[in-house]
């Protein structure tokens, strides 16, 4: 390719068509193919992505207005908002519903706050400050499902079972340790060092300079955290199975039973819909907050 | 800054307070027992893992005793061996994450470095599909699997789980491709690089040890996936359903399990540890460095 100063303007272009004397062709042509060019390598993962996440929602959406059961053959009939009302009038689904609810505020409650201390409490410079934050990692680590098996099979026992059940809360709560973390790490190390010289008070360069600094973090991780806690499902089928009784079935655990358990995939989907509908209400906030920290921390783009 | 207090060599003073003083000390002693404390059952559950099913039980608990690899050996030989679940989660969690840089950095490519116009919404659609409870997505996977012929088959573990670590690693590695400086792209164009050169000589060198990172993350994620392997194989378990399967049978189990869990555990805990700092990245989608 010959590039001199006066063809360097128009460079893109005759890259976009691999044209080697510059000769420009008509101009919609020339954008169109540009245009084509950028789109074609985020196409495969698009099209990926539409049709092994997006497909089975519009799916399960059609499921929830019809009634079916899987071991009744013929039994896939047009049912309206039918199963919904089924769903509803079903006191385990409206207990797996408020019990969903509540798992999650409380466990998202939790982690905040010992998420918050945990970085508070690595954010300083100290002696085996890295060992520290490895070690507080490391219970993140482990396959979730064998934190829950050992909470199972050790949680009667008097000194085991009170650590695992003082662990618990904690590993759901390290994506908001680790990120409470990271906004720590950001913050303004300057407005420390003045309100340190200015003679601040700990809780004061707290409440005045960190907080607001992180405030943010603490929302992104609230909100992701809900939306991961939403979704609960290892946890319940190993421990408990929902029990004892149903008292601790959430709807994930709730849907679950419908499909495999009861193949009524009507019921479950109804339940489905409901999930989609709660997730979709906090995931609209966690998108604001997100993009509100993209354009922050990448202005570039 | 750092020699307002005489007492404490400065070496030894901190950067942002100025100088360590008691509470200092006593709130490092606080990370500490807190450290040790989250960390323990961690540890107790290795040393357990060393013990026979006899010695696991005993009360009180024993931190000296003779060390045995029994465990370990039924767990990988046996009747209820690990190796089979094991190297299946291998394979799924490989191709699953092949498959995701496969997709992802072309297409975080184009959503950074040589953007299309409506990159922001793109992104953004990507992210939304991370939000989707996977419940009430399972029900039509379980019966076009079925249909098919798909359960059991590490296929459709690989196919879902490509999905489900796809946005992910868009965002991370989108992340990573917007720090590479403008000025040195632009140098390499002006120089005569293709978009080869450019690609080989610039970008791959500053985003390597990012896309190393997020491989390890989406590795973590699929290595640890409960839900769609609970629900599309029964006869062909990954290793975190073939861990609770296992100790469904009767009897003293508390050091094969530790064992157990141990194996399942410790690709992840090398990965973790190596790609720590890089956890926050993956766990925010990208958006906190």
């Amino acid at each position: 390719m010959t590039t001199t100063p006066s063809s360097l303007q128009q460079l893109p272009v005759d890259r976009a068509l691999g044209s080697v004397n510059g000769q420009a062709p008509p101009r919609a042509v020339t954008a169109r193919a540009e245009a084509w060019k950028r789109r074609l390598p985020l196409m495969p993962a698009l099209i990926y992505v539409i049709i092994v996440t997006q497909a089975p929602f519009a799916v399960t959406l059609w499921y929830s207005f019809r009634r079916w059961n899987l071991l009744i053959p013929g039994s896939n009939k047009f049912a309206g908002l039918q199963e919904y009302r089924a769903a509803f009038d079903d006191p385990a689904f409206r207990q797996a519903a408020v019990r969903t609810v509540e798992m999650t505020a409380s466990a998202v409650i939790l982690a905040m706050l010992m998420g918050t201390g945990m970085a508070l409490l690595v954010n300083r410079k100290f002696f085996g400050r890295g060992v520290v934050r490895t070690l507080l990692i490391t219970p993140f680590l482990i396959m979730p499902v064998a934190t829950d098996l050992l909470f199972k099979t050790t949680i009667y026992d008097p000194v085991f079972g009170f650590l695992d059940y003082v662990l618990k809360p904690l590993g759901v709560g390290q994506v908001n340790w680790l990120g409470t973390h990271a906004g720590l790490q950001g913050e303004d190390l300057e407005a420390l060092e003045a309100a340190h010289v200015d003679g601040a008070t700990t809780i004061k360069t707290f409440v005045y300079i960190t907080f607001p600094n992180i405030k943010r973090y603490m929302d992104l991780g609230v909100l992701l955290g809900s939306i991961f806690i939403v979704q609960t499902f290892g946890e319940v089928f190993t421990m408990t199975a929902g029990g004892p009784g149903t008292s601790t079935t959430n709807l994930p655990y709730y849907l679950y039973e419908q499909v495999f358990n009861n193949f009524t995939v009507g019921v479950g989907a109804a339940a489905g819909i409901i999930v989609l509908i709660l997730t979709e209400i906090v995931a609209s906030f966690a998108l604001r907050l997100l993009s509100g920290l993209l354009v922050a921390s990448a202005g570039a783009g | 800054m750092a020699a307002t207090t005489v007492a404490l060599p400065p070496a030894r003073a901190s950067r942002r307070w100025g100088h360590q003083n008691a509470w200092g000390y006593f709130w490092s002693f606080i990370a500490w027992v807190l450290a040790i404390f989250l960390f323990f059952p961690v540890f107790w559950m290795v040393l357990t893992s060393f013990k026979t099913e006899g010695a696991a039980y005993t009360y009180p608990p024993r931190f000296i005793f003779h060390p045995t690899l029994s465990e370990y050996d039924s767990v990988f030989s046996g009747v209820q061996s690990f190796t089979k679940p094991f190297e299946h989660s291998i394979f799924v969690t490989l191709f699953s994450t092949a498959l995701v840089l496969i997709l992802a950095i072309p297409a975080a490519y184009s959503l950074s470095i040589n953007p299309i116009k409506k990159w922001r919404n793109v992104l953004f659609f990507f992210l939304t599909t991370k939000m989707l409870p996977y419940v009430a997505a399972v029900i039509p996977i379980f019966i076009v699997a079925k249909d098919l012929h798909l359960l059991n088959n590490e296929w459709s573990l690989v196919i879902l789980y490509t999905s489900m670590n796809l946005p992910l690693a868009i965002w991370m590695i989108r992340s990573f491709l917007v720090e590479v400086p403008k000025g040195l792209l632009e140098a390499a164009r002006i120089d005569g690089a293709g978009l080869w050169v450019e690609i080989t000589r610039v970008i791959m060198p500053i985003t390597l040890p990012g896309i190393a990172a997020t491989a390890l993350i989406c590795s973590i994620f699929a290595w640890n996936e409960f839900f769609f392997a609970q629900s599309l194989t029964t006869t062909n378990p990954t290793m975190s359903v073939f861990l609770v399967s296992s100790i469904q049978s009767e009897g003293l189990y508390w050091a094969h399990l530790a064992a157990a869990s141990t194996v399942a555990s410790l690709p992840v805990i090398l990965a973790g540890w190596i790609a720590q700092k890089q956890l926050v990245r993956g766990l925010s989608f990208g958006a906190l460095k």
